[in-house]
């Protein structure tokens, strides 16, 4: 306890001339200036590399962008001068949907029971530590799982392909779905208990609606992440020259595209994987910014 | 103000003998009848067990893990803490209202309908979610936006859509745990305003640290009382009687103190 009593005059003079005006001489307006410089050069350096990426992307590939037959039409082969990416295209579209139904439903399943259900249990802290560990995993793993359990017995295939996307989107899903479940405010959950819901309905009706927005933005960015990847789908989906009409056949990507067609020694073959280099970033970014748009807006009516 | 009570009109019949949290024991001999139609508030310093007493009466604690009570809560001719009862169906009949407005994220009809969607009371939902609104006396205010979210309306709107949303389903007993506390006098005043208005319809009972407030708008008063400063933990009722009573001739004199040292 303080022994100074509480009416005691302050020990501190008013003081007639105070100085608040900015001066250069003063040593933390100085270190101010400082910091602030340096960490705009660092945000300049570090955009460097996204910067020239996208320069490179768009001046070698907007080119052939403008043949609206790139979008249409197969794979050229050998010495072709015409074609383009359609089918890979295709392949990636259909892929990134078969991974997406297969685990977005899953997924929301385990962060509700992660975060309604299991809660503190042995359970729960195992499976949250395994999806942990799971967004850390090369994605080449994720395409060897599927290789094993699926290319062995049924061959190559865009279910195979996206399988291994699935396995790369789970644990992204899980995580953000489980966040956003928890960010539901108690008061919210209360209300429902009182006007008498069970533990389910609190969540079906008021716990998973409200989460939506924020459930969404996790599984974009999962979706983003599966579409730009190639590893899982070298030796699970492959690579075809043909449209997909079944999902048990090899299947092209926009991915694998790249990759087969950008070290080609033919010139107008390069500049389509360029060409399909700028689609695929295209996606990629416009699922990223769909994502932080849709999050944003949940936040304006919180 | 009110005649004298009879034991007919009694709607709840509470015999708090011990209530728990793990090994914590919060509150000790709290029995007391709320009556049908009136106003009942719990009123008593922090801590003291206000908060736990009410949220017995519909069995909302039994959310809280470690929670124990032991005694009876009888509502009409029905213990709720009878071993068979289910809580769930308890509250669908014992309502409540919280101190932070919590509305869902959602617009401000399906806040209102929620409750009668979950009872599947749809039948002309548009109309009794308009009632309940225009009981609330929220109609006004909102009824061109009704689609606009209720997390979009002010503090006050948003605590009257609350006790709409609770009064949809025609509960028979209102619980209020301080809903004022987050409020400004207007809309606290309109709030009192409200409550007296919907006691013809609906039994209430409402905790609240304003003593003016209770002795505005409570037919009946109970004060609890824990004393900290002498190492007390556990509360109990020490005095439940008649508004007036209890604010113009109480008999203990820790209601009397209390009493005093609050107004004065
Ligand atoms: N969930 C809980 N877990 C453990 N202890 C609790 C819990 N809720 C209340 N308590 C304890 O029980 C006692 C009574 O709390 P209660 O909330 O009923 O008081 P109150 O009269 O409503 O107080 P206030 O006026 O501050 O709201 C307090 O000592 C409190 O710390
Ligand atoms: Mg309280």
């Amino acid at each position: 306890m303080s022994t100074i009593p509480l009416d005691e005059p302050s020990e501190r003079p008013f003081e007639e001339a105070i100085d608040f005006d900015y001066s250069l001489t003063r040593w933390r307006t100085l270190f101010n200036l400082l910091l602030t410089g340096l960490s705009g050069l660092a945000t300049v350096v570090a955009l460097i590399p996204l910067i020239s990426v996208l320069y490179m992307l768009v001046s070698h590939g907007l080119a052939r962008l403008t043949e609206v037959s790139v979008f249409t039409a197969l794979p050229p082969t050998g010495k072709d001068v015409g074609g383009g990416f359609g089918n890979a295209l295709q392949g990636t579209l259909v892929m990134v949907a078969v991974a997406s139904l297969l685990s977005v439903p899953f997924g929301i399943l385990v962060a509700v029971y992660l975060a309604e259900f299991g809660k503190d249990s042995t359970t729960a802290s195992v499976v949250r530590f395994a999806a942990k560990i799971l967004t850390g995993l090369p994605s080449i793993i994720a395409g060897v799982f599927a290789f094993a359990i699926l290319v062995m017995h049924t061959g190559r295939s865009s279910f195979a392909g996206g399988v291994g996307l699935a396995v790369l989107m789970l644990p992204t899903i899980i995580l953000t779905a489980e966040e956003a479940l928890l960010q539901v405010p108690r008061k919210m959950r209360e209300a429902a208990y009182g006007l008498g819901c069970t533990h389910t309905q609190v969540v079906l009706r008021v716990v998973l609606p409200t989460a939506i927005p924020n459930i969404v933005t996790g599984v974009m960015l999962g979706v983003a992440r599966a579409a730009g990847e190639t590893a899982p789908l070298l030796f699970t989906a492959a690579f075809s020259y043909f449209w997909l009409n079944k999902l048990m056949q090899p299947t092209a990507s926009l991915a694998v595209f790249i990759y087969r067609y950008s070290g080609v020694p033919y010139e107008r073959q390069v500049e389509l994987a360029w060409a399909a280099s700028l689609v695929l970033v295209t996606l990629v970014l416009t699922i990223n910014v769909l994502a932080q748009l849709i999050t944003r807006r949940a936040h304006a009516h919180r | 103000m009110s005649p004298a009570l009879t034991t007919d009109d009694i709607i709840i019949n509470a015999k708090i003998h011990k209530l728990f949290y793990g090994n914590f024991f919060a509150v000790r001999d709290t029995h007391l009848a709320i009556h049908h139609n009136k106003i009942t508030a719990f009123i008593g310093p922090s801590g003291c067990g206000k908060s736990s007493v009410l949220r017995c009466l519909n069995r909302m604690n039994d959310l809280v893990r470690n929670f124990r009570v032991e005694g009876s809560v009888f509502f009409r001719s029905k213990d709720i803490y009878a071993p068979r009862v289910d809580p769930v169906a308890v509250r669908r009949h014992i309502g409540m209202v919280f101190q932070q407005p919590n509305p869902f994220a959602m617009s401000i009809f399906d806040n209102v309908a929620f409750g009668l969607r979950l009872h599947g009371m749809t039948r002309d939902l548009a109309d009794r979610v308009e009632l309940a609104l225009r009981r609330a006396a929220l109609w006004d205010e909102v009824k061109n936006k009704l689609k606009q979210s209720g997390l979009a309306l002010s503090g006050g709107q948003q605590q009257r859509l609350c006790i709409a949303r609770a009064i949809a389903p025609e509960p028979a007993v209102l619980l209020m745990d301080e809903p004022c506390s987050a409020l400004d006098p207007i809309a606290t005043g309109k709030i009192e305003e409200l409550m007296k208005d919907l006691k013809s319809r609906y039994t209430i009972v409402i905790v609240t640290h304003n003593l003016q407030q209770a002795s505005r708008v409570a037919d009946m008063t109970g004060f609890l009382y824990v004393d900290t400063k002498q190492g007390g933990r556990t509360g109990y009722l020490v005095e439940y009687d008649r508004t007036e009573a209890i604010f113009q001739d109480p008999r203990d004199p820790l209601t009397r103190q209390y009493i005093a040292g609050a107004f004065g």
